[in-house]
């Protein structure tokens, strides 16, 4: 049985909408970037459709309780391992890679 | 390509659940409403989004609905209001 898309919100019960703004953080500036390097010309690698697909069917609970830039990280990660661009083995490297800089930097 | 649908076309949108990337958002599935505006044709986004290139164009159309249409009279709105959104031609029928 098919049910609504988890970003197809419209009619559901929400409570009220938080208006306030914020200045995009350094965080969320650089994944920005990185969103815009990654689709743009001469990589190509993915289009915004591919993006929306993504985000949508990351597992309900880590949706819910995502940001939106935490949900373009994920929708990133998911779509460099489906396109082949990156290996699990390649980000695992990495990530314990920068995390021994941050262990190091405290020291 | 050629538009099925003119500005003033009375239009009904599906009421499938088909699995995917669906652009058609559910409150308005079984809904009528009216064509204002023909944007073009564009490639499917329901295609694009598994990595497919989407063709053939589709066109895509603005439609108009009635409040009372969309929500079935619940919801905070005022007599006559409406709302428009974005529908591709494959998911509307004439009626």
């Amino acid at each position: 049985m098919t049910t609504r898309l988890i970003s197809d919100l419209g009619g559901l019960p929400a409570g009220s909408i938080d208006r306030s703004e914020h200045e995009p953080t350094m965080t969320e500036r650089r994944i920005d970037a990185m969103m815009i390097l990654l689709r743009a010309k001469p990589r190509s690698f993915w289009v915004s459709d591919e993006n929306r697909r993504t985000i949508e069917s990351l597992e309900p609970t880590t949706y819910a309780e995502s940001a939106y830039y935490e949900r373009w990280v994920l929708a990133m990660k998911s779509l460099l391992l489906e396109k082949g661009i990156l290996t699990e083995a390649e980000l695992d490297e990495k990530v314990s890679e920068v995390r021994s800089r941050k262990q190091l930097a405290k020291i | 390509m050629t538009n099925l649908f003119n500005i003033g076309d009375l239009v009904r949108v599906g009421d499938a659940l088909p699995p995917g990337h669906i652009r058609t958002p559910m409150f308005l599935r079984g809904c009528n409403g009216t064509i204002i505006k023909h944007f073009g044709s564009f490639p499917n986004p329901e295609r694009l989004a598994y990595g497919l290139n989407g063709l053939p164009k589709i066109n895509l159309y603005q439609v108009l609905f009635k409040m009372d249409e969309a929500w079935d009279g619940k919801g905070d709105y005022a007599d006559g209001d409406t709302i428009t959104a974005d529908i591709y031609e494959t998911w509307l029928e004439a009626i």
